[in-house]
């Protein structure tokens, strides 16, 4: 059986993330435009990441998981980043 | 031993999230094969990105973050019992599917006839760094055109699910698996876009 402490998430939280999301994607595409030539993917970067953990948090429910979940997710984000760095620091001290 | 249907929910989701690691750690090698060669070939990729449609790709942005909401809130309509609301949600993600994959495959489309697909003379002629843009390109937006696919797939099934009754208000981790598998297919669509439209 279900637990009754599953958090039913209002349509207006939902709405309002898939605005802000929005809103982020014409910020990205104005801020590429403005930056034409501009080789620096910080800024894109940035950018979807905020979008991503907003889907993460609230569209896929991270928000009002247990702590077990959160905590998962750091293995593959931390896993990513060090094999990331790794491989750069290869490539710029080669 | 025991009859009983046992159902461990906590499990259910656990599990589904396991599997999401994986496909971060597939798609995460390919957005480092990425990196390096952007890293290698900066004005390759440059020259390269500026022949994808930014309005295309944005439209597409646009269309799998909709159906993120739709997916999203097909859940909490089941959760709180409006069997029906739910059904026409995941109807209406489904659709948006169609529509990306659709856009999807005019894009590939004029890129094959504009003579720029993988091993093509045209390509081939202009250097290693855009012909690696274009594989890659080819190779990431496939593997996500596969998900798109195969999480419509997964929601039409919990689709019919619903509809005989085994995924109702009281056991829809089915339902909410389905759609965090679908989440996540947005997820990476969300770092696609800006590397290969915006480059600009």
């Amino acid at each position: 059986m279900e637990s009754e402490q599953h958090f039913v998430v209002t349509n207006k939280t939902f709405i309002s993330v898939w605005a802000a999301l929005v809103a982020l994607t014409v910020i990205t595409v104005l801020v590429a435009q403005a930056h034409k030539g501009n080789t620096s993917v910080l800024v894109p970067l940035v950018i979807a990441t905020t979008k991503a953990s907003l889907v993460l948090w609230y569209f896929m429910h991270l928000k009002y998981e247990k702590k077990l979940f959160k905590l998962m997710l750091l293995v593959p984000i931390i896993t990513l980043l060090v094999i990331l760095g790794l491989t750069f620091l290869d490539i710029w001290f080669r | 031993m025991s009859t009983e249907n046992h159902f461990d929910y906590t499990g259910s989701k656990i599990g589904m999230w396991l599997f999401l690691f994986t496909e971060i750690i597939l798609f995460g090698g390919l957005f480092l094969v990425y990196a390096v060669y952007r890293y290698t070939y900066p004005h390759e990729f440059h020259e390269a990105g500026e022949h994808l449609q930014v309005s295309l790709g944005f439209a597409n942005t646009l269309i799998l973050l909709t159906s993120s909401l739709t997916a999203a809130l097909a859940v909490s309509s089941l959760q709180r019992d409006r069997k029906y609301a739910s059904l026409w949600y995941i109807s209406g993600t489904v659709a948006l599917a169609a529509v990306f994959l659709i856009n999807k495959f005019l894009e590939w489309s004029s890129h094959i006839s504009a003579g720029m697909y993988p091993g093509a003379p045209a390509l081939l002629a202009k250097g290693h760094g855009e012909n690696l843009f274009y594989g890659l390109y080819y190779v990431m937006t496939g593997l996500h055109g596969v998900h798109v696919l195969g999480g419509a797939g997964a929601l039409s099934l919990v689709y019919v699910w619903i509809l005989q009754g085994k995924v109702d208000k009281d056991r829809y981790v089915a339902l909410e698996n389905a759609v965090l598998f679908w989440h996540l297919v947005d997820l990476v669509w969300i770092y696609l876009f800006p590397l290969f439209y915006l480059l600009i």
